[in-house]
């Protein structure tokens, strides 16, 4: 929270902070997933990736107790100004960890058809971009437990590095393609994988714009100079 | 917007024209209870059809600005009032205290229906005005005022009945046809619902919003939610400074005043 001082009605300040802290530990889950399903691409462990879809369900129950408890708050605190705001972003953040999670989930069901076709194009292109995005969602949950604004722009900005960096991923993978047909499918499925990744981080970045609304009540698109933009606002594709 | 039966079209145009405008305002307003300061150089514009909350913990000094609108605090022997209120831009110290409270009607926090019937708690103010020329038109205006305070339906029946035999919201509606009826420009309420369970309390919410169709609303709450629910200007007070107004929806979405934002999440200490 951003405002120092305490409710007068202190059930409500430790409801607000039993939200932060779900919101953190379901962060951290997101985290791990992302972690475990690179891991799980990367190494071919497939023992892994079935954990990693096994526990997809903690986070969706993580995901329905935040609503849950955000529901309450509502009906019960009718909270205003900040806080509002707050519980608002905490629903839209833990949605947000939610699809990020299924994102780890989906590049896991991948790791079967990877790790048979082991003699195919490197995978390291696809580690690098999991290392750009864990390290923005670690800093973005950071900003978010700090209400820390300049952190979460800047985050928000680190989204046009992995965009790039998957620009140059599916040129690599069709250059590959191109040179001999009998790499199509492999690519594909490791084109699959990287827009999983490429996708979090699109996640990421909304998760930083609703840290700026949360902590400074207006949109972040509003208060960015002109030409700054970027797909960062394109609809969420299927799955 | 013209939806009034009784008043001339060129009323309508007038009071559009005039819509945007401020109703009533107040300059450098200081109000002393004897020795003690109530309320600081309070600065503060009315607009008209607006319903305007005032807000702020107990002894503030929202009900006493709001009793400087219409001069209540000349009944105090003890308050001193300074600073410059106007209505329609002229000074409402220039009025006569009679006329200025027909002009601004004040509806108080309990329901305080005179002992006399339904009919007479209504006809009273026209009455004592001579707002109407015979029995047939005084008639008129008490129907009319029920109607407009969301009464006539539940007591054209027994409007000889006394209107102490009312309900609280029922009684409240009584006080609020009763102000209504001398055909004022300025409604005050005081914690008009406070003694409301929340059925009454919609009711009454419902009829303000109506209300500021014909006239200029400035409510005094307690309730934040009721301020949020009911006004479209909301003015925060604390320890007798306004220090916030605006729009009610960036008041409780995004005060500027860390003072502010403290009271409406409940962090006063």
């Amino acid at each position: 929270m951003t405002v120092k001082s305490k409710h007068i009605v202190r059930a409500y300040d430790q409801e607000l902070q039993r939200l932060n802290e779900l919101i953190g530990r379901m962060g951290g889950l997101a985290e791990a997933q992302i972690d475990n399903a690179i891991r799980a691409v990367a190494e071919h462990d497939l023992e892994l990736a079935k954990e990693v879809a096994a526990s997809d369900e903690r986070v969706d129950q993580m995901e329905a107790e935040i609503n849950k408890l955000a529901l309450r708050l509502l009906a019960l605190r009718q909270p205003m100004a900040i806080d509002l705001r707050y519980i608002l972003s905490a629903l839209r953040i833990a949605s947000d960890l939610e699809r990020i999670a299924d994102h780890a989930e989906n590049m896991c069901r991948r790791a079967k058809d990877i790790a048979e076709d082991s003699g195919g194009p490197a995978i390291t292109g696809i580690q690098r971009l999991g290392k750009l995005v864990l390290a923005m969602l670690k800093d973005v949950l950071d900003a978010s437990l700090a209400g820390d604004v300049d952190k979460a722009v800047e985050v928000w900005k680190r989204d046009n590095e992995v965009d790039e960096l998957y620009g140059s991923l599916f040129r690599e993978y069709l250059t590959y393609m191109m040179e001999n047909p009998r790499n199509i499918g492999a690519c594909t499925t490791l084109l699959f994988v990287a827009k999983n990744v490429e996708r979090i981080g699109d996640h990421i970045t909304n998760i930083a714009e609703t840290i700026y609304f949360r902590v400074k009540a207006q949109p972040l698109k509003d208060s960015l100079p002109e030409g700054v933009d970027g797909d960062d606002f394109e609809e969420d594709d299927n799955r | 917007m013209a939806t009034t039966q009784t008043a001339p079209s060129s009323i309508h145009a007038h009071r559009a024209s005039r819509r945007a405008q401020a109703k009533m305002s107040a300059r450098d307003v200081n109000v002393f209870y004897g020795d003690k300061q109530a309320l600081f150089d309070v600065a503060l514009d009315i607009p008209a059809h607006h319903v305007t909350a005032l807000i702020g913990p107990s002894g503030c000094g929202k009900s006493t600005f709001l009793r400087c609108l219409n001069r209540m605090n000349d009944v105090v022997d003890i308050a001193r009032v300074e600073g410059d209120i106007t209505m329609d831009g002229g000074d409402i110290y220039a009025l006569d205290v009679v006329e200025l409270r027909a002009r601004v009607g004040m509806v108080f926090q309990k329901p305080n229906p005179f002992p006399k019937s339904i009919f007479d708690n209504v006809a009273y103010g026209p009455r004592i005005h001579g707002l109407a020329q015979d029995r047939d038109e005084l008639g008129e205006i008490v129907f009319t005022s029920l109607e407009k305070a969301g009464l006539l339906d539940e007591v054209r029946d027994r409007l000889d009945q006394p209107g102490t035999g009312l309900s609280g919201g029922q009684q409240q509606r009584l006080c609020i046809a009763r102000a209504i009826a001398v055909n004022p420009e300025v409604i005050l309420m005081d914690e008009p619902c406070s003694a409301l369970d929340p059925i009454a309390t919609a009711r009454i919410e419902e009829l303000i919003d109506e209300l500021r169709e014909h006239y200029t609303i400035v409510i005094v709450t307690h309730s934040m939610q009721q301020a949020a629910r009911v006004s479209q200007r909301t003015a925060f007070l604390h320890l007798g400074e306004l220090v916030e107004v605006g729009d009610t929806q960036d008041i409780f979405t995004n005060p500027r005043d860390e003072r502010t934002q403290g009271y409406i999440t409940g962090r006063f200490g």
